[in-house]
């Protein structure tokens, strides 16, 4: 959150542009302050964003964050109350203008992907085509089923075909039309979690052949930071950060996105001296991000994930803590290890390490690369 | 003994190991129901083979032609207006925010809690020749209305009660219609209105036709509306022989509108409309918004005027009756006593008790046991609530004067009628009522150390008493407002509520049949209360 976030540090409670995906081609799609209320309750915040031509983009976040409700303004199914939407430059919502659904040209693949049950699947990928000549359209779905390998399947109904199938055809169906931009609404949500990861890449593949825009919405972080090109991350309808997946992973803009990427840990120290002193150790000045000399004499909470951490038997050093709780992930044990301090931290070790609940350790700092940190309030 | 002493003694049985020879018995014991309703069934056609050659020629006959096509056609206008009202209603009262949305769907399904007749009997009693209105309207230089008998006006009063069929199923295919199939096609580039056409509507069309044919059955089999609007159909022509002595020509007719019956039941089971829809998907159901902007306010008057007419006309007519003195009034022989109202209480009693007694063990038995020969015998006694009442009645008649003459217009006939018509409702309801007692219940309590007459005892009959309940009330309460059996089957000099409004009205003398058919209306009310409240359950209970 903003608050959280010291006047130093300001440059990253805005949201960070990522420098990737092809920054030569132009945005094509652009949300200004844009707020969506429920009652009272704004359930998108001044929302503002940009998305660039072929990018795929994802909004992570938890369930009620207002994620779903940018999705459905954007398709045009809800109205905003302020603020504008623009698709190449063309306003579609504010301004006291409205683009119904129908003639927006953006496509939208449901959560339970909203498949006609009473049209086969040529007729369903066909169905927003139908202003095209006959024969047209026989060589579009086709077309469309090879893509998403489906070519043997268009006479069958959608009730016959397993969740991955589906979720193929909901594919070809948007994609049939053209649109501008295409929106995927929790799309793996409703697949076994074994079909998840290939059903990820063979997304991903479909629309980079298609080459065309989208924007996905999932509450997974491993989903949004394995196929997006940009991830932003929302928080109680707000835009907490944009970016480049691994940027906002190790370098998360507050505190929620700390916590709400995975695992996150703090340890407190004071600065000083261009170092911090810490329960691990003293981390040097050139191991945190953003080196600011107007910070030293303050204590703030350092960044550490499962990978920043080793572990080892207690040694001549004295502990550092305690193990709390062990999970066997199959390659490696997570450790959860009560600092002495109180602080709860995570560590991520070879599965041939072994150590025992109770047990005292040392907790080394391994990490290779620039640790965020956050000011202690 | 008592009912509770009954289903004690009953559970015994069915708690009992070895379920095979009990399942034959109640199997056997609903083959008898079938039968004796079968019986009569057979005694039509042997009455029909009396009459030898002239049968076939009676059944071309012209006069009998003439009958099947308006019967036909009065079917297929009532059932083409009430898809008409029905669908728009439907639509608006799901998808549109029209202001008090909740009381103009309560209001636009309240007219199928009226039998027709009494709508019929009400036009006509305002209408009619000496009826209310030609009484308000003569002085203001009105002398003839145009006439409500016929084709036309029975076809809009049989519309005006029986749209709520289409209404409501409708509604339940609405309502489980998964949103986003709409949002789907929005953004597809279809605009609202071909969304509609080419995804909402493939989607509701199971409920809209199962909706059809329930008008489609009840306009056939209707005995009053006809009657009292002189359309000379199936039910009416053939109750007009039965009265002139042609017992035998009856008989024909009643079989010819078996075969009708069986012809729209046929289509009903081919097209094979499933309770719980065609097409299941999940999702956000019935969440489509249809945004009227201004024009919602025009339209919520649909539901209100087509609903508050077929309500609060009837209400009204009676109402004027009940307050104004004058010629139309019946004395004498044809006064209204309260005994015709006891007389209604007394038989509805007696065939309550007995479609319980004949429902209990065959419901029961097919909610727990997935034998086919179960489910034939939970099915069989439909038969009898598809026949229309007039034939029923007829082969009654005809069964009682040939086998057993001692029964003929008696009570207990009388009673054997009913039962066998509405004893399916009775069945319904204890049926799912059953089938809602969670196995797992059951077998808690045998883990507990009960034997299973004792589970049976405490945790089955207390979980179905609702249901045996509800079921019982709706016997009643349809028992209270049957008309063809009764009129045909009651003893001499024997009136019912029902029976008293029907010679009045047909000496037109309409003024104190206002009490009855007041009362008629509550007791509809009422069963629609009891259909309502069962349905509530269940919806809580998923």
């Amino acid at each position: 959150m903003s608050e959280e976030i010291s006047p130093a540090h300001s440059d990253r409670g805005r949201p960070i542009e990522g420098a990737n995906a092809d920054a030569t081609r132009e945005t094509l799609l652009e949300l200004d302050s844009v707020t969506r209320r429920f009652d009272t309750e704004a359930a998108v915040d001044q929302l503002s964003l940009s998305v660039r031509e072929g990018e795929l983009l994802t909004l992570l976040g938890p369930s009620g964050c207002g994620k779903t409700t940018t999705l459905r303004l954007l398709a045009g199914l809800e109205r905003p109350d302020s603020g504008t939407i623009r698709v190449r430059n063309e306003v579609v919502a504010g301004e006291d203008r409205f683009v119904t659904p129908e003639d927006r040209n953006i496509g939208l693949i449901f959560q339970d992907f909203a498949l006609f049950p009473h049209l086969s699947v040529a007729a369903n990928v066909a169905y927003g085509i139908q202003d095209r000549p006959d024969d047209a359209i026989d060589r579009r779905v086709e077309e469309l089923l090879d893509l998403v390998g489906l070519s043997a399947y268009g006479d069958h109904s959608p009730d016959s075909l397993s969740g991955g199938q589906r979720q193929r055809v909901a594919l070809a169906r948007s994609l049939a039309p053209e649109p501008d931009v295409l929106l995927l609404d929790e799309p793996f949500s409703n697949l076994d979690v074994g079909l998840r990861t290939e059903m990820r890449e063979e997304v991903r593949r479909i629309l980079k052949a298609a080459d065309v825009t989208a924007i996905s919405v999932t509450h997974d972080q491993e989903e949004a930071l394995s196929i997006s090109d940009r991830v932003g991350v929302m928080h109680d309808g707000r835009l907490e950060q944009v970016g480049r997946p691994e940027a906002v992973f190790q370098n998360p803009a507050s505190r929620f996105v700390a916590h709400f990427l995975g695992h996150a840990g703090f340890v407190t120290g004071r600065r000083e001296d261009g170092a911090v002193s810490t329960v691990l150790g003293s981390i040097d000045r050139g191991r945190l991000v953003g080196y600011d000399p107007a910070m030293d004499g303050s204590t703030i909470d350092v960044l550490v994930r499962p990978d920043d951490l080793g572990i080892s038997d207690d040694d001549a050093t004295g502990a550092d803590g305690r193990i709390i709780h062990r999970q066997y992930t199959g390659p490696s044990f997570v450790y959860r290890i009560e600092l002495e301090t109180g602080a709860v931290v995570h560590a991520q070790v070879n599965h041939v390490d072994r150590f025992e609940v109770g047990q005292a350790v040392t907790v080394d700092l391994t990490a290779d690369h620039p640790l965020a940190w956050f000011p202690r309030d | 003994m008592g009912l509770q002493g009954w289903v004690g003694w009953f559970g015994t049985l069915v708690t009992e190991e070895g379920e095979t020879a009990i399942g034959t018995g109640l199997t056997l014991l609903a083959a008898a129901i079938a039968a004796a309703l079968v019986l009569p069934l057979g005694w039509l056609a042997l009455d029909v083979l009396e009459l030898g050659p002239q049968a076939i020629q009676l059944s071309f006959a012209p006069t009998t032609v003439q009958v099947l096509v308006r019967t036909v056609g009065l079917v297929a206008v009532v059932t083409a207006g009430s898809m008409i009202v029905g669908v728009p209603l439907a639509v608006l009262t799901v998808q549109a925010a029209i202001p008090f949305r909740r009381f103009f769907t309560i209001v636009a399904a309240l007219p199928l809690a009226i039998p027709s007749y009494l709508g019929a009997f009400a036009v006509v009693s305002a209408f009619g020749p000496r009826g209310a209105l030609s009484g308000v309207l003569a002085p203001i230089g009105i002398e003839h209305l145009p006439t409500v008998y016929g084709f036309l006006g029975a076809s809009i009063v049989l519309t005006f009660y029986t749209y709520p069929y289409v209404f409501l199923t409708t509604r339940a295919s609405l309502l489980s219609l998964d949103a986003s199939l709409v949002e789907a096609a929005r953004t597809l580039n279809s605009g609202r209105w071909e969304a509609f056409r080419r995804v909402t509507l493939p989607q509701i069309t199971p409920g809209i036709t199962a909706g059809a044919l329930l008008v489609a059955l009840y306009t056939l089999s209707d005995f009053g509306t006809p009657n009292i609007m002189r359309v000379e159909v199936f039910t009416q022509f053939i109750y007009a022989r039965y009265n002139a002595f042609m017992r035998d020509y009856a008989a024909l007719l009643s079989l010819q509108l078996v075969a009708v019956t069986a012809v729209i039941l046929a289509i009903e089971s081919r097209i094979g409309i499933d309770e719980s829809g065609a097409y299941e998907s999940g999702g956000n159901r019935g969440a489509v918004d249809l945004d009227l902007g201004r024009l919602r306010y025009p339209a919520m008057l649909l539901p209100a005027g087509v609903g508050l007419v077929a309500l609060l006309f009837p209400i009204g007519i009676f109402g004027m009756w009940l307050v104004r003195s004058g010629p139309g009034y019946a004395t004498g022989s044809m006064a209204f006593s309260w005994s015709f109202g006891v007389n209604s209480v007394y038989v509805s009693l007696l065939a309550t008790g007995g479609a319980v007694l004949v429902a209990l063990p065959i419901a029961l038995q097919s909610a727990v046991s997935g034998s086919r020969l179960a489910s034939i015998a939970d099915r069989a006694p439909y038969v009898g609530y598809a026949t229309p009442g007039i034939v029923l009645a007829i082969a009654l008649v005809s069964f009682s004067l040939d086998v057993l003459p001692a029964l003929y217009k008696t009570i207990p006939l009388l009673v054997f009628a009913y039962v066998v018509r509405f004893m399916p409702q009775a069945i319904g309801s204890i049926r799912s009522s059953r089938l809602q007692v969670d196995r797992r219940l059951l077998e808690a309590a045998g883990t507990l150390g009960r034997s299973r007459l004792s589970a049976f005892r405490s945790i089955t009959m207390p979980l179905i008493l609702p249901g045996i309940a509800s079921g019982a009330a709706l016997v009643f309460l349809t028992t209270m407002k049957e008309l063809p059996a009764t009129l045909i089957l009651r003893p001499l000099r024997f009136d019912t509520l029902v029976t008293y409004i029907w010679r009045v009205q047909e000496a037109g003398l309409y003024g104190q049949a206002a009490v009855p058919a007041l009362v008629l209306v509550v007791v509809s009310g009422l069963s629609m209360g009891v259909i309502l409240a069962q349905e509530g359950g269940r919806d809580a209970d998923q």
